[in-house]
């Protein structure tokens, strides 16, 4: 990290004062050079800083267009069909690909705490890190936090998060021979990293359990490994 | 007032979606369809270089018969939308719009549509349901 950041963390602050911002000294890394970046910004919008040096705190103005992530996300979906062999490899895919994005999610959710908050706060516990990914992991991805939070009943070790309109699947109409497909595999890699990361793994799936009332309605289903149980229970 | 019909032609004049609303028009084959968007497509074409004005043209935009007219929206893409319409139908040039929205929403953001084919997309057709549903404007 530089200081480049307009208020970096106290704590940072003597090992990176010294430091020169990222760009300058460009050529080490495999980043595009600063002069491409400036003038790609300055011939946006003006005078923004480009995307390496903003605030990672800002999240009011990080958000990105909703549509330009639908053609990300449908471009996503037909690169990887191109490579599979069946549904199940599909999602697999897409598990995978969510999860290098999950694993920058904790990160960048734990970086926003620390300099947020006065006691910043990690979660150890099961059920207070479920709550957090359904809240603050789904409303720093998708804006809003999911709809439910749900136990298994048959199965002591399962737990689903409910969306009832996944972002992600929103323009998605998937075929009738693809009926089994859920794209909210993404989605499931995203949680599956965010609890490993948190010392919780489990394996995450996607299911399409459509109402009704909200025809994309997506159970994310959440299976922990035995140990986490047994550290519950040691726990309490 | 009613709207009779949708049809969607793609760049290279096929027909790639078609859907009926409003009785009131005679029905035709699928093939008929098929022509008969092939020859808009045509038609389309040479009207677009009538204009007395040099540069681009939009080409026909409103084709009107007796009974009915038919309103055409050509993208920048290539891609037209023909609305069928009773002749006195206000709403023909906001409700193209809104179905290039929606074309534009739950087909070329939908990853199982390849570009250039038949439109089967349920997310589609639900969304032409909830605009324009059984074809009768007041």
């Amino acid at each position: 990290m530089s200081s480049a950041y307009a208020h970096p963390h106290p704590r940072l602050s003597s090992v990176t004062s010294a430091a020169s911002s990222p760009t300058a000294s460009s050529s080490r890394f495999s980043l595009p050079s600063a002069a491409t970046l400036v003038t790609a910004s300055k011939a946006g919008t003006g005078q923004r800083p480009n995307i390496y040096d903003r605030n990672l705190n800002k999240t009011r103005v990080a958000e990105v267009s909703g549509s330009a992530f639908s053609f990300l996300f449908s471009e996503v979906v037909q690169y990887t069909q191109k490579r599979v062999s069946g549904i199940n490899d599909l999602e697999r895919r897409l598990n995978t690909l969510g999860y290098r994005v999950g694993i920058r999610v904790l990160e960048l959710m734990i970086w926003r705490a620390e300099s947020s908050s006065k006691a910043p706060k990690r979660e150890i516990r099961l059920l207070p890190s479920l709550m957090s990914i359904h809240t603050h992991v789904w409303r720093a991805v998708f804006g809003r936090p999911a709809d439910a939070l749900e136990k298994s009943v048959e199965n002591a070790d399962e737990y689903m998060i409910i969306d009832n309109d996944p972002l992600v699947e929103r323009h998605i109409s998937v075929p009738k021979d693809l009926s089994q497909l859920s794209c909210s595999s993404f989605t499931a890699g995203i949680v599956e990293a965010v609890l490993d990361g948190l010392g919780l793994p489990a394996r995450v799936t996607a299911h399409s359990t459509p109402t009704a009332q909200y025809p994309n309605r997506t159970t994310v289903l959440i299976k922990l490994e035995k140990s986490v149980l047994e550290r519950e229970e040691l726990l309490k | 007032m009613a709207i009779f019909g949708l049809w969607v032609i793609n760049k290279a004049g096929g027909l790639v979606y078609q859907r009926n609303f409003a009785d009131g028009l005679a029905q035709l084959t699928s093939n008929e369809y098929l022509v008969l968007a092939g020859t808009l497509h045509g038609i389309h074409a040479i009207t677009s270089r009538l204009s007395p004005i040099p540069g681009s043209s939009s080409g026909a935009q409103v084709i009107e018969g007796e009974t009915f007219k038919m309103t055409i929206l050509l993208t920048a893409t290539g891609t037209k939308f023909v609305l069928l319409t009773s002749i006195a139908e206000p709403s023909a040039d906001g409700t193209l719009q809104k179905v290039y929205d929606a074309y534009a929403d739950a087909v070329m953001k939908n990853p199982f549509h390849t570009p250039e084919m038949p439109i089967r997309s349920d997310g589609f057709e639900q969304r032409i349901t909830a605009l324009i549903g059984d074809g009768r404007t007041s």
